[in-house]
């Protein structure tokens, strides 16, 4: 395998972490002790290699567990999957939540981005910084979006142990945010995920209608039983009477557009990947909701956890998969022990496993962990992570459902995607049509944050306006813009209140639902400072494969510099701003890079930002 | 600490003729007319004792010319190259069995096969483009197995690695075969069809047990079992090896022992199904193909063959003797009872290459006349009467070569050889002028075109057609079509007379090596070669490595513990004929009692001295696998710190 070790050796806690992943070392070769035996017969081969895609779940074991990953311990995962160091070292150092150097056994991750930052992060990070010096044991890192916007500032402490532990503070006092990095284990408990819903709480009049957040806030998370007292498993129920045929059927008359940004029609999707001859077919969840100012597929996990692995379960069985991953981003510590709770508690009732439901069908479900990278999001880059490489995407064609997962025929969903697959089969297609509009169908989530009231997720059939929901959040006094889409998508006017939220109307109004992202702010935020913050987002999460968004994100970051400083020549730089943003759109192999001048450019063209 | 800088010797290019008239005196730079003249002189007053070292590195068409100045100007057979120091032992096993000495397969065939089974090679760092190919193979889905001593770069690619005893191969493979046969793997159709001696092969292996291969292998039973079980169970299968089979005083019987497992199991004649040596040099088996051994004529044929040899004779204008000539290793042995006195050494170092280096170089020194024809003053040239600068074989010479897979290529003139150096084919044109045979060949394609008026396997290759089909395997009888891939396809053919011969089992016996190991001499040394360097080392050390260290003694962490060594730490080892020091290097995948090193730096340590010249009796080869040595920590005041060693 080519494989050239460093001197290095594992400490015994390194190698324990590892151990407990992937069982005891087999023999010399995998780092055990030398025996006769080994010096005469050694296996491997293809079932060895195989496990590359365990590369990144070794990382976290071992960062996890001491906090960094040391080249002994990189060595020793490496020996035992046969991966070469030097490659686990470029897969390692991808990720922003790794680290290759010594560090504290606590990190504390304040999240310095939009919301956080028009709600005062800065000063929470200053104070926390003040107070946890260089003997505290704290490392204090400065973190994009942490998915926690509804409560911003948001601060997420990590402390590497056996078990981590974890600890979110939001909003974050500089006091909270030093508590829970200095106490993790003594920090209040995190409000119910309802409290991120703002219509489940109470029984207003809207409570009924609600399709996707009905369950959160009323059934108990950690319980199945509560889950299918709730209506849970009818859908699957339903979908085994149906057929995968006749799944993938309903699922197209419905209408359902994916909601993770892309908008491509779920149906065709899956019919697409249903019907590719090569074996074995796969279903990818995305869940590492990382674009700044989302957070519902948190909510969706926190609060309804068995609706996704329902779902999930569906979908499985409609494109002829028979395992499923779910791709957690690496900062939602109690979404993922939700949902490793609702997998394990599926798997003990036989609705997931060898038979599910007793129809015969095995479908399984394995969750693997993002490590911090946006990049992530984008359907083949989450791929090759989790195939144990660096996440960079893919060229296109050919399409995942071609050659997605392990370079098999995969279905790569959303989490809010999938969850529609529910009252697509409960209410049957006809009856989801009929919500919203014509060509976007049925109910959509909306994460709402900023400048209003109350922050959260809501739930809205398509064609609400943005002035309805902003109405429904308690939208602020001075309102002087709002963010569509997050840092990917764009600005529009507080006099633009009237963009039905449909696909085609923000298509039509020149902006974009994104990933239903609606951040609003109001005139005490400084906006070259904003975009200052986008522009940075981006120009740390490109993940430098192609040269367009690799050298354009950083000139599109200096040049607002410039601006945001007044060291330049204002027009020139936007001249200049231009000419770089098209080159990124035009030029970048994915989404990331397409995008990444959207915000900036409508700041320029519809706020008149530096006019 | 900073790496040793292990970058061993380099050499500069000849780029003029040099001469002396004692071995006493130093050279002196001399014109082309006098060292010719010399060359003529010398050659023709040992005339009945000559031989000529052809070269594995330089084109077909130089090949065909230096054994044809050899048949024709000298009236001898005398003629071979290096192939005897790595592969005749393939030739003459696959010759035995099939009639033909080349690998039955090509490259490609690699890429599609289900089981690859690498014996003694460790391809990865000796034969690194072959193994893209099986890397290849394996991304496609096959199974490859490795039968080595060491845990190589390439066993580290396997399903399965066995590591043997040395000098156990035909232990093993008989208890592969018959585990094959207890099993009922047999593939009883091409046995009964293609194959004779079976019966005789059934009672040969009887008593090869798995338990009994374990003991003398050292492989678990388990081990043995997996691999016969996957090798016969497998629709199809390649068969590779390279020097850990042909390198031993038994090397052909090696051969044999694994062509056995092709025949039972009918692994050979097909797609994707055949049997590989992996030869060790650019033109290996186009040196053979040539003529430029003493027993076969150009195109593989038989000299004794009455029929080829008035053929030959027509075209030559010349008697040939019916008789075979001496091999490389007989000429050595010639040279010492004085009826050898000159040798025509062309691109060859056999002062360095040969085992037991000490007495190959007793013997050149011993020879009335020795010119030598290399683009480098290597070990040997330093031994001559004449040296004569030549071209490099590539990048400065018109021809052809043939690899492995008997692929026949065009290598073509890039840039001006250097001084004064000419190229090989015109300087045995002038020596063969002046000793009275005027040769007319206007360039390399015209020789080309003599060799395939006369070879029927290279008939159909023209320059045109080699150019046009980027390389075209052997044999090529016709100049419209293409032969298939594979050789001996003739064996699964149901009508017996377009069958031919069938291809008998080879009865050999497991015959452990010859220097033995005992309380003395208790370790086993093996050699080999590492992926930064190649062969002596002359025409790679010129080029720096980042993952060259240069020569050291390779020991198992646990014997370097029993002898209290430590890496970098100089050290004697002696074997039953010699002494040298090197540093050490504490390797893991070698296991107690088991040593390691390579010929690459002969310079600094000269590996051979401690090799035996244990010579297989078909082919010649030395058993430069086995040899059985003792370490040595030498007192501390005269370890040599290894940065004093740049």
């Amino acid at each position: 395998m080519d494989l050239h070790f460093g001197d290095s050796k594992p400490t015994d806690d390194e190698r324990a972490a590892v151990d407990a992943l992937l069982g005891p070392p087999q023999s010399a070769w995998e780092g055990a002790d030398r025996s006769d035996q080994d010096l005469r017969w050694a296996r491997g081969g293809r079932a060895v290699r195989e496990r590359r895609d365990l590369l990144l779940p070794g990382l976290h074991a071992i960062n996890d567990r001491v906090g960094w990953i040391s080249p002994g311990a990189l060595d020793y995962l490496c020996r035992r999957l046969t991966v070469p160091p030097a490659e686990a070292y470029g897969v390692a150092t991808f990720y922003s939540l790794f680290s290759l150097r010594p560090r504290p056994a606590t990190v504390l991750h304040v999240c310095t981005d939009l919301a956080c930052q028009a709600a005062g992060a800065e000063q929470v990070c200053a104070q926390a910084e003040s107070r946890l010096g260089p003997g505290s044991g704290v490392r204090i890192e400065r973190s994009p979006c942490l998915g926690l916007c509804e409560r911003a500032p948001a601060a997420l402490a990590i402390r590497a142990g056996d078990p981590v532990r974890t600890a979110v503070a939001a909003p974050a006092s500089a006091a909270s945010a030093v508590s829970a990095a200095t106490l993790p284990d003594a920090a209040p408990q995190e409000p119910p995920a309802a409290a991120a819903a703002p219509q489940t709480s109470g029984s207003g009049p809207g409570r009924d209608r609600l399709l996707l957040l009905g369950r959160v806030g009323v059934a108990d998370p950690e319980s199945l039983d509560d889950y299918r007292a709730h209506g849970g498993y009818t859908a699957l129920r339903r979908a085994f009477a149906l057929g995968p045929a006749g799944v993938i059927r309903e699922v197209t008359e419905s209408g359902l557009l994916g909601r993770g940004g892309a908008a491509f029609p779920t149906g065709r999707k899956w019919q697409a990947t249903a019907a590719q001859p090569e074996q074995p077919h796969y279903l990818v969840c995305n869940a590492d909701e990382s674009e700044p100012g989302t957070f519902k597929d948190r909510v969706l996990m926190e609060g309804d956890p068995f609706a996704l692995v329902e779902a999930m379960t569906i979908a499985g069985y409609a494109i002829g998969a028979h395992r499923g991953f779910l791709y957690l981003r690496g900062e939602y510590p109690r979404a993922l022990r939700r949902m490793e709770h609702a997998v394990a508690q599926a798997r003990a009732r036989g609705l997931l496993g060898e038979d599910v439901l007793g129809q015969g069908y095995a479908f399984d479900i394995e969750i693997r962990r993002g490590a911090g990278a946006y990049i992530c999001g984008e359907e083949t880059a989450l791929f090759n992570s989790l195939e144990g490489r660096r996440g960079e995407p893919r060229s296109k064609p050919p399409f995942p459902v071609e050659k997605g997962l392990f370079g098999k025929p995969t279905a790569a969903n959303n989490v809010e995607t999938l969850v529609n697959v529910l009252p697509v089969l409960t209410l049957g297609a006809q009856a989801y049509a009929a919500i919203g509009t014509g060509r976007s169908t049925g109910p959509k989530l909306y994460c709402v944050s900023g400048s209003v009231e109350r922050p959260g997720v809501y739930e809205l059939p398509f064609g609400a306006t943005l002035g309805e929901l902003l109405e429904l959040a308690g939208v602020r006094q001075g309102l002087r813009a709002v963010l569509l889409g997050g840092a990917a998508g764009s600005f529009v006017r507080p006099d633009e209140l009237d963009i039905p939220l449909t696909f085609e109307g923000t298509r039509g109004a020149g902006t974009t639902l994104g990933s239903g992202v609606v951040m609003a702010f109001d005139d005490r935020v400084p906006l070259p400072r904003l975009l200052l913050r986008i522009a940075r987002f981006f120009r740390e999460e490109s993940c430098g494969q192609c040269v367009p968004c690799r050298v354009g994100t950083v000139r599109q970051e200096e040049a607002l510099r410039r601006l945001a400083e007044r060291t330049g020549d204002a027009a020139d730089d936007i001249a200049l701003l231009r000419e770089v943003g098209r080159a990124m759109r035009d030029a970048s192999i994915c989404g990331l890079g397409q995008t990444a001048w959207n915000a900036v450019e409508s700041a320029i063209d519809r706020l008149g930002a530096y006019a | 600490m900073r790496k040793r800088d292990g970058n061993p010797k380099t050499y500069t290019r000849l780029t003029h003729p040099l001469v002396r008239d004692s071995r006493e005196e130093p050279f002196r730079r001399a014109s082309w007319d006098e060292a010719l003249d010399r060359v003529a002189r010398g050659l023709e007053r040992n005339r009945g004792a000559f031989g000529m070292f052809s070269c594995s590195r330089a084109t077909n068409e130089m090949n065909y010319v230096a054994q044809k100045f050899a048949r024709v100007v000298m009236g001898t057979h005398n003629v071979d190259s290096c192939n005897r120091t790595c592969h005749a032992p393939s030739v003459a096993g696959l010759a035995a069995a099939f009639g033909s000495g080349g690998g039955t397969s090509s490259y490609e065939e690699v890429e599609h096969t289900d089981v690859i089974v690498m014996w003694g090679s460790n391809a990865r760092f000796a034969h690194p483009i072959f193994f893209q190919h099986v890397l290849k193979g394996i991304r496609n889905g096959a199974r490859m197995y490795a039968v080595d001593p060491r845990r190589t770069a390439t066993a580290e690619w396997a399903e399965s690695w066995l590591g043997l005893n040395v000098g156990t191969d035909i232990a093993l493979a008989h208890a592969i075969g018959r585990e094959i046969i207890a099993a009922g793997l047999v593939n009883e159709t091409f046995v009964e069809r293609a194959t004779t001696g079976f019966e005789e092969y059934r009672a040969l292996v009887e008593p090869w047990t798995l338990s009994l291969a374990s003991k003398v292998t050292g492989v678990p039973a388990a081990a043995i079992r997996e691999l016969a079980h996957a090798y016969a169970r497998a629709e199809r299968a390649q068969l590779c090896w390279t020097l850990g089979v042909t390198e031993h005083h038994n090397g052909t019987d090696n051969v044999r022992a694994l062509i056995n497992l092709a025949l039972l199991t009918g692994h050979v004649g097909r797609y994707g199904s055949g049997l590989q040596p992996l030869r060790g040099q650019n033109n290996v088996q186009g040196g053979g193909d040539m003529g430029a051994i003493p027993n076969r004529l150009p195109g593989f044929q038989d000299i004794l063959d009455p029929q080829v040899r008035r053929k030959f004779s027509a075209a030559w204008g010349t008697d040939l003797a019916p008789h075979y000539g001496l091999n490389l290793t007989e000429m050595f042995e010639a040279m010492e009872d004085g009826t050898l006195r000159a040798v025509y050494c062309v691109g060859e170092n056999p002062a360095q290459s040969e085992a037991d280096t000490q007495q190959a170089v007793r013997r050149l020194k011993q020879l009335d006349f020795l010119v030598v024809q290399d683009i480098f003053l290597t070990r040997t040239a330093e031994l001559a009467d004449v040296v004569l600068p030549a071209t490099a074989s590539w990048a400065e010479t018109e021809g052809t070569t043939t690899n492995s897979e008997r692929r026949v290529q065009r290598v073509r003139r890039a840039v001006a050889p250097p001084g004064e150096a000419r190229d090989d084919i015109d300087i045995l044109c002038d020596v063969a002028a002046r000793l009275g045979h005027r040769w007319e060949y206007p360039d390399a394609e015209a020789v080309w075109d003599e060799l395939r008026s006369l070879s029927p396997v290279h008939h159909g290759m023209t320059y045109a057609r080699l150019e046009e089909h980027q390389g075209i395997q052997w044999p090529c009888p016709s100049t419209d079509r293409l032969e298939p891939s594979y050789l001996h396809g003739r064996l699964w053919e149901p009508d017996p007379a377009r069958r031919g011969r069938p291809a008998p089992f080879g009865i050999v016996q497991h015959d452990p090596p010859v220097d033995m190991t005992d309380e003395n001499y208790p370790i086993r040394l093996t050699t080999g070669r590492r992926l930064d360097s190649y062969n002596t080392g002359v025409q790679s050390g010129g080029f720096a490595s980042p993952l060259r260290r240069g020569e050291y003694i390779e020991l198992s962490p646990e014997d370097a513990e029993h002898y209290g060594v430590v890496t970098g730490e100089q050290v004697q080892v002696t074997s039953r004929r010699g002494s040298v020091t090197a540093p050490v290097w504490v390797d893991p995948a070698l296991r107690p009692g088991l040593a390691f090193m390579t010929f690459h730096f002969p310079d600094e340590v000269d590996t051979n001295q401690l090799t035996i010249e244990a010579n297989c009796p078909i082919a010649g080869t030395a058993e430069f696998k086995a040899s059985a040595i003792r370490i040595e920590k030498l007192p501390v005041a005269t370890e040599v710190p290894p940065l004093t060693r740049l």
